[in-house]
């Protein structure tokens, strides 16, 4: 990259299925306040740039980026609003101090989904109105069909696809910030019920509440604000075509671009050898493997296998989610990317107690949009 | 040259109304419950009691209304609660003549935002004034609430009703 960036600061608040104690601008600003603290900045003086992530529907108010600026410091100052995954919005914020224009910036992303009663139909109000809406199932029965194809491609079996939820919600209840954490088996995930099938309901991230704040700076300035600078290798993003009727269901290409990007600009030509652990988006459990898998960390549908074996618990040879995911912490809507990304800052401070990997140096986190989706985003970080 | 020209149909709104094109009918279901959280929560239970109370901030001391438990201005939480007076000084107004879907009102809706006595200059609710000739409407105008009987008050700010002219 043209310039140096740093995540200098890290805040969060939540991450609990309910938040009935605060409102969405008071999760926000607990979290800011925390992510300031960590950077030693003061925002009414020192950020000079602010990006939010979220969804008109997920708030319930249109032009919901204009509710933002009191609770992170930001008024009278440049706010720009991204509808999309977490880490694209941090994305947004690299881009602003690679401009030159400004050397600290914050990104924000934030979920309140225990305040949505009617979730799964604010997805549905996302499919294609023509072709896919009037037909009337559910949006989950999207992930239900992508799984079929990528097990049928792959040769992938429901068993690895269970082992990813065992893994992930036992790697939860070792950090203290994740609220789904429970000793499950592989035997329990196959025998819940189904809710759109191959998918049963105990490979679906439950919800959760939360706010994430990051504190970005450029070269000079990270150095002087932070002990333990997390350096922002590269940035990928990438979506594929939206057809349901033409997509490539068994393959996560948005995630393979996404990766070539971040690993291009972080000069990595090696993901698997350079790469020290992940946290990889895994919204459903299947899609954590197929993630795996187009991010090139193994080859195609060996990823279940590996995930069998041990090979990305937490004391394999290369963790994936030790925060637990969106599987053990409960999915955040637009912040899960920017929860993902959490993790591998923790980790690579060496703050990530109980669940800490040894001499980690380099970690990606990978954030996907979700269903009926095809945005995924990618980001390479190193101590 | 053919081959570039699509066949189309030119649509007339005796086709639209006949329902003789496609209609896709969509209701959204969008429904909230949002946590109000600490601050408007006392707010809205104080409405009911026929009070109004803001929150103070340590730095600037300005007194918050609506209360919020951080201060924009100086990024740092408020520090106590304040019982403000129902009566203020209109600090901006309309005479509104149209409805949502621009339908001409007979009398017009007096939209205002009051500047709450005890609270700091400029900080104000926005509500209706009412009992007053729309001609006669000023800024500067001092005025009070006219609460709804007690025991219709829901915690809402419409346990207001309007806000009229004082006579002091």
């Amino acid at each position: 990259m043209i310039r140096d960036v740093a995540i200098v600061g890290a805040g969060w608040s939540g991450f609990r299925s309910i938040t009935p104690e605060l409102s969405h601008k008071e999760l926000m600003y607990d979290a800011a306040v925390r992510a300031y603290e960590d950077a030693g900045v003061d925002p009414r003086r020192d950020i000079d740039t602010f990006v939010t992530v979220g969804e008109d529907y997920h708030e319930g108010i249109s032009i919901f980026d204009e509710y933002v600026p009191d609770q992170l410091g930001a008024v009278q100052r440049p706010v720009q609003s991204i509808a999309g995954e977490g880490i694209q919005g941090l994305a947004a914020a690299v881009m602003q101090i690679l401009t030159g224009r400004f050397d600290i910036a914050v990104v924000e992303g934030h979920s309140k989904a225990s305040n949505i009663l009617t979730l799964p139909y604010i997805l549905a109000f996302a499919m294609d109105p023509v072709f896919n809406r009037p037909l009337g199932v559910h949006p989950y029965a999207i992930a239900g069909m992508e799984m079929l194809r990528y097990l049928a491609e792959t040769a992938t079996t429901p068993e690895e696809c269970a082992a990813v939820v065992a893994k992930n919600r036992s790697n939860a209840l070792f950090n203290p910030l994740a609220g789904h954490g429970a000793s499950i088996s592989i035997d329990d995930v196959l025998t819940a019920e189904p809710i759109a099938e191959p998918l049963s309901r105990l490979e679906c991230a439950g919800h959760s509440d939360g706010s994430v704040v990051f504190v970005l700076a450029a070269g000079e300035t990270a150095r002087v604000l932070s002990d333990h600078p997390i350096w922002i290798r590269g940035v990928g993003w990438a979506n594929d075509t939206f057809w349901l009727e033409s997509r490539p269901w068994g393959d996560a290409r948005y995630a393979r671009a996404a990766g070539e990007m971040a690993f291009r600009t972080a000069g990595i030509k090696s993901p698997a050898k350079e790469i020290d652990f992940a946290e990889i988006d895994d919204t459903f459990a299947y899609k954590e493997l197929q993630h795996l898998e187009a991010l090139g960390f193994c080859s195609r549908g060996s990823a279940g296998e590996w995930t069998l074996e041990g090979g990305t618990a937490l004391g394999g040879e290369f963790p994936v989610n030790p925060s637990g995911g969106a599987l053990g912490e409960g999915h955040l809507l637009d912040a899960t990317g920017l929860a993902r990304v959490l993790e591998v800052v923790l980790q690579l401070r060496g703050q990530a107690g109980q669940r800490q990997i040894d001499a980690a140096e380099v970690g990606l986190a990978f954030g996907w949009r979700g269903v009926p989706t095809t945005a995924g985003a990618a980001v390479v970080l190193s101590n | 040259m053919d081959e570039f020209v699509y066949d189309s149909v030119y649509l007339s709104s005796r086709d639209l109304r006949e329902g003789r094109v496609l209609f896709e009918t969509w209701q959204p279901n969008a429904q909230y419950a949002w946590d109000a959280g600490v601050a408007i929560s006392r707010y809205l239970q104080e409405f009911k009691a026929g009070k109004l109370i803001g929150r103070s901030c340590p730095e600037c001391s300005r007194v918050l209304v609506p209360p919020r438990m951080f201060c924009e201005s100086c990024f740092c939480p408020t520090d106590d609660w304040v019982t403000l007076e129902d009566t203020g000084t209109v600090l901006t107004f309309s005479r509104c003549t149209i409805t949502w879907d621009l339908v001409q009102l007979e009398e017009p809706q007096m939209p205002a935002v009051i500047e709450i006595d005890g609270a700091s200059p400029g900080m104000g609710i926005m509500h209706m004034l009412g009992e007053v000739d729309p001609e006669a409407l000023a800024i500067g105008m001092r005025v009070r609430a006219v609460w709804k009987p007690a025991d219709e008050r829901t915690g809402s700010v419409t346990d207001i009703a309007y806000f009229k002219p004082l006579k002091e």
